[in-house]
C-alpha cells in the first residue's frame, strides 16, 4: 500500500469534483427554480472552456506564464469574462428556448434543452474543431510543492510514500470553487435577490403577489448558474490543457449525477455530490476499473434515483407524478 | 358498457379538475378523421399505404433529380436502412408520443436486439438460429431489458426518468464494449449469418431487395399491432397516464403496469430493428449503439408528430434521407453549381467550402427548438394530440411544487 498515491489520487479527485461541483450547481439551482433539467447545461459548460481559449488566443498567450502579476490579472480576465458570457448564454437559453414553455406540457422544455445542447456543440464543432483542441496552460502544469509523507510500518503491514506534488494548478482550482461556492451560498442566503430566487422556487405565484419580479429572478438563476459552468469550463482548460466539444456530454452527465446524489434543488448537496463522483470516478479508475468508471457513476445515479430520489442532503421532494 | 367507455365516461363525471379537458380530449375515440372508412381500418390502411410505398419508393430514381444520385440498387438499400429507423421511431412512438415516457435511452434496446442476434446466428457463439425466429427472440429479449430497466424506474417523475434512461442509454454500450470476453470487445461481432427466405430471393450483401422487402413487411406487422394497442384499453390508458398520471391512476388505471407495458412494447419494437439491423449489415460493435442514435430517433418521433404512428414513421423516413442522401448530395450540388463566395462585411461565406453534413445536429436543433416553440404537435400531428396541445383551459396549468434552491 502506498500512501503517497492514495494522497495523491485524492488531491486529484478533488479537482475534478470541484469542476463537477460547479457544474452541479447550475442543474440544481435551475432544477430548484423551473424544475427543469437543462440538458444544456453541460455543453454550456464546454462553450466555457472554448471561450477560454479564443480569448487566450486573442491575448496572444502562448503557454505558461510566469511572471504573478501578469498571470492573476490574466486569470482574474479569464474567469471574469468566460463567467459574463456564458451567464449571458444562459440567459438568452432560457430567454428564447424555455420561457416561453414554462407552462407547456412537461416533455416540451425537455426536448428544447436537448436541441439546444444540439446546437451549441454543433456551433463548436463547426467553428472550432471535429478534434480536441490545446488550450494554454497559462499556469505552469509542471510547477507545484512537492511533499514526502513519511513512511511506517503497522505489524508487518508496511506503508510506503511516494512523494505527493501538490499542482498549483490544481490548489488555484480547488481554492477558486470553494470560494465561488461560499459566495454562491452567501448571495442565495443572504442577500435580497437570493430571497427572490429561493422564494420563487418555493411557490412561484406566492413570490409574484409578494412583488417577486419572476422572470428577472428566473434569468438571473439561469446567470448564475451558466457562469459557474463557465468557470468550470476555464478551470476544465487549466486543468487539462485542452477541450472538445464533446466533453459537455459526459461532463454534464457526471455533474447531473452529482446533484441527484447531493439531492436535487440543494446546493450544499450539490457541492457534496460533485467531490463525492470525482472520488468514485478516480478511485475506481486506481483499483484498475478504468474502462468501467463510466458504467459505476451511471450505476450510481440509477440507484440514487430509485432508492433515494432525494438524495444524500434533499429532504423535501414530493414523489409526484 | 364496453371496459372503454366506462373509463371516458368515469372520467367525465369525476371533479378531477385540472387536466380533466385533456384527460377527455384524449379519451374520444377518434373516428372524425377525414378518410373515415381507413380511419375505421387501421389495419387495411397500414398494409395499403405500406404496399403503395414500397412499390412507390424504389420508381424514385426515375424521376430527374434523384437518377443522377445512383443506381436503383444504391436506392432500395438506403430504404431498406431508413426502414430501421423508422420501426425505431414507430417504437419510441410508444413511449414517448403515446404513454408521454421520455426514453433517451432507446439506442440500448436496439444494440440488445442487435447483439441478441449476433449471439444466434454467428460463427462467434456457433449457433445458426434462423433469422425470423431470432427477429421474435430480439423482440423477446428486448422487451426483457425494457422490463428489467423499467419495473424499478417507472415509478420516478418524467424527467427523472429521461436520466435514468439516458443513463442505461451510456451503459449499455460499456458493457458490450468491456465485456469482451463475451462481446469481442471493440472489434464487435462479425460475419453474422444472413436470413434465408427462398420466396423473396437470396439476402446478399450485393442484393437489397429481399432486405427491402423484409423491412417494410416488419414495419407494416409492427404499424398494424400498434394501431390496434393504440385504439385499446391499453392505449387509453396510455394516453391517460401521459395527460394526468394522477387522474389515470384515481379512475383505476394502474400506471405501473402501462408505463411498464409502453416500455416493454417500445423496446420489443427496437429489439425488432435491432435484429433487422444486424442482419442486413453482417456485424455490431458497441460503437454503433451511441446515445446519437436515441437523439436522433427522439428528432424523428418529435418531428413527425408524437403519438401519430403514420407521421412519425414518415418522418423518420424523411429525416432519414436527409440526414443520410440529402446534405450529400447538397454538398455536390452546391460545390457544382458554381455559386461565387459571398462578402458581407466582415463575413465571408463561400457555400462551395460548406460540408453541410457538419450541420446535422445544428439542423436537429433548430428542428427540435423550433418545433417545441411554434408547433409542439409535429410534422404531421395526431388529431387528439392537436386537440390536448392547443386545449385552452389548460393553458394556465403547470406544476407548482417546486423545490428549494
Amino acid at each position: 500500500m502506498d500512501a503517497g498515491i492514495l494522497t495523491q489520487q485524492a488531491f486529484n479527485a478533488l479537482t475534478i469534483g470541484a469542476m463537477y461541483a460547479l457544474i452541479a450547481l447550475g442543474y440544481t439551482m435551475v432544477y430548484g427554480i423551473i424544475e427543469l433539467i437543462n440538458f444544456a447545461h453541460g455543453d454550456v459548460f464546454m462553450v466555457g472552456s472554448f471561450v477560454t481559449l479564443w480569448l487566450l488566443s486573442t491575448f496572444g498567450v502562448q503557454g505558461a506564464i510566469n511572471d504573478p502579476p501578469r498571470l492573476t490579472i490574466m486569470l482574474i480576465v479569464m474567469f471574469a469574462f468566460t463567467m459574463t458570457v456564458m451567464g449571458l448564454v444562459g440567459v438568452v437559453i432560457e430567454r428564447f428556448a424555455y420561457r416561453p414553455l414554462r407552462n407547456a406540457p412537461r416533455l416540451a422544455p425537455l426536448i428544447t434543452a436537448i436541441g439546444v445542447s444540439f446546437i451549441l456543440q454543433n456551433i463548436i464543432q463547426v467553428t472550432f474543431s471535429n478534434s480536441p483542441v490545446n488550450v494554454p496552460r497559462v499556469i505552469e502544469p509542471q510547477a507545484g510543492a512537492t511533499v514526502q509523507l513519511p513512511q511506517f510500518a503497522v505489524a508487518n503491514f508496511q506503508v510506503t510514500a511516494s512523494p505527493v506534488t501538490f499542482a498549483y494548478s490544481h490548489i488555484f482550482i480547488i481554492v477558486l470553487a470553494v470560494s465561488l461556492m461560499v459566495a454562491l451560498q452567501l448571495f442565495v442566503g443572504r442577500t435580497r435577490l437570493g430571497r427572490a430566487m429561493r422564494s420563487t422556487a418555493i411557490d412561484r405565484e406566492a413570490a409574484q403577489l409578494m412583488g417577486v419580479d419572476i422572470n428577472t429572478t428566473i434569468a438571473l438563476t439561469f446567470f448564475i448558474g451558466s457562469a459557474l459552468a463557465g468557470a468550470a469550463g476555464v478551470a476544465w482548460a487549466l486543468n487539462y490543457g485542452t477541450t472538445k466539444f464533446d466533453i459537455g456530454f459526459q461532463a454534464g452527465l457526471k455533474s447531473f449525477t452529482a446533484a441527484v446524489l447531493g439531492g436535487i434543488g440543494n446546493t450544499t448537496g450539490a457541492a457534496l455530490g460533485g467531490f463525492l463522483i470525482a472520488f468514485i470516478e478516480v478511485f475506481s479508475s486506481q483499483l484498475g476499473y478504468s474502462r468501467w468508471s463510466e458504467a459505476i457513476v451511471f450505476s450510481i445515479l440509477i440507484l440514487v434515483l430509485v432508492f433515494r430520489p432525494t438524495g444524500l442532503l434533499g429532504q423535501r421532494l414530493a414523489e409526484r407524478a | 358498457m364496453s371496459p372503454r367507455r366506462s373509463i371516458s365516461s368515469a372520467i367525465g363525471n369525476s371533479p378531477v379538475g385540472r387536466g380533466s379537458g385533456r384527460l377527455r380530449a384524449a379519451l374520444r375515440p377518434a373516428t372524425s378523421s377525414a378518410g373515415r372508412y381507413f380511419g375505421k381500418h387501421q389495419s387495411l390502411s397500414v398494409l395499403v399505404g405500406m404496399a403503395v410505398a414500397t412499390a412507390i419508393l424504389p420508381l424514385v430514381v426515375l424521376i430527374p433529380p434523384f437518377s443522377g444520385f445512383g443506381g436503383q440498387n444504391d436506392f432500395v438499400d438506403g430504404f431498406a436502412s431508413a426502414g430501421v429507423f423508422v420501426l425505431l421511431a414507430v417504437g419510441l412512438n410508444v413511449v414517448v408520443g403515446l404513454a408521454g415516457l421520455l426514453d433517451l435511452g432507446y439506442a440500448a434496446f436496439f444494440a440488445i436486439g442487435a447483439y441478441t442476434y449476433a449471439y444466434g446466428a454467428s460463427p462467434f457463439s456457433g449457433l445458426d438460429v434462423p433469422f425470423w425466429p431470432m427477429l421474435l427472440v430480439g423482440a423477446a429479449v428486448a422487451a426483457m431489458a425494457g422490463l428489467l430497466l423499467g419495473a424499478p424506474t417507472l415509478r420516478l417523475r418524467g424527467d427523472y426518468l429521461a436520466i435514468v434512461t439516458l443513463g442505461f442509454g451510456e451503459i449499455v454500450p460499456v458493457v458490450f464494449l468491456n465485456a469482451d470476453k463475451y462481446t469481442n470487445g471493440t472489434n464487435g461481432i462479425s460475419a453474422l449469418y444472413q436470413p434465408a427466405l427462398p420466396a423473396i430471393g437470396d439476402f446478399g450483401f450485393i442484393n437489397p431487395w429481399p432486405y427491402y422487402i423484409t423491412v417494410a413487411a416488419i414495419i407494416a406487422v409492427a404499424m398494424m399491432l400498434l394501431y390496434r394497442l393504440e385504439d385499446s384499453r391499453l392505449g387509453r390508458a396510455w394516453m391517460a397516464v401521459r395527460e394526468d398520471e394522477l387522474a389515470a391512476a384515481s379512475m383505476g388505471i394502474n400506471t405501473v403496469t402501462t408505463k411498464l407495458l409502453a416500455f416493454a412494447i417500445g423496446a420489443s419494437t427496437s429489439g425488432l430493428a435491432g435484429v433487422f439491423y444486424a442482419s442486413k449489415l453482417g456485424l455490431v460493435s458497441p460503437s454503433q449503439f451511441g446515445f446519437t442514435i436515441s437523439f436522433t430517433v427522439l428528432a424523428m418521433v418529435v418531428l413527425g408528430g408524437m403519438g401519430n404512428i403514420w407521421g412519425v414513421a414518415i418522418g423518420a423516413f424523411v429525416v432519414y434521407e436527409i440526414q443520410s442522401q440529402g446534405l450529400k448530395q447538397l454538398n455536390n450540388f452546391v460545390a457544382s453549381s458554381g455559386i461565387p463566395p459571398i462578402h458581407i462585411g466582415f463575413v465571408n461565406v463561400d457555400l462551395s467550402a460548406v460540408n453541410f453534413l457538419d450541420y446535422q445536429f445544428l439542423l436537429y436543433g433548430l428542428a427540435l427548438v423550433g418545433m417545441m416553440l411554434l408547433r409542439p404537435e409535429g410534422l404531421f400531428p395526431s388529431r387528439r394530440r392537436k386537440q390536448e396541445l392547443h386545449d385552452v383551459d389548460d393553458a394556465g396549468a403547470s406544476n407548482q411544487e417546486l423545490v428549494e434552491a
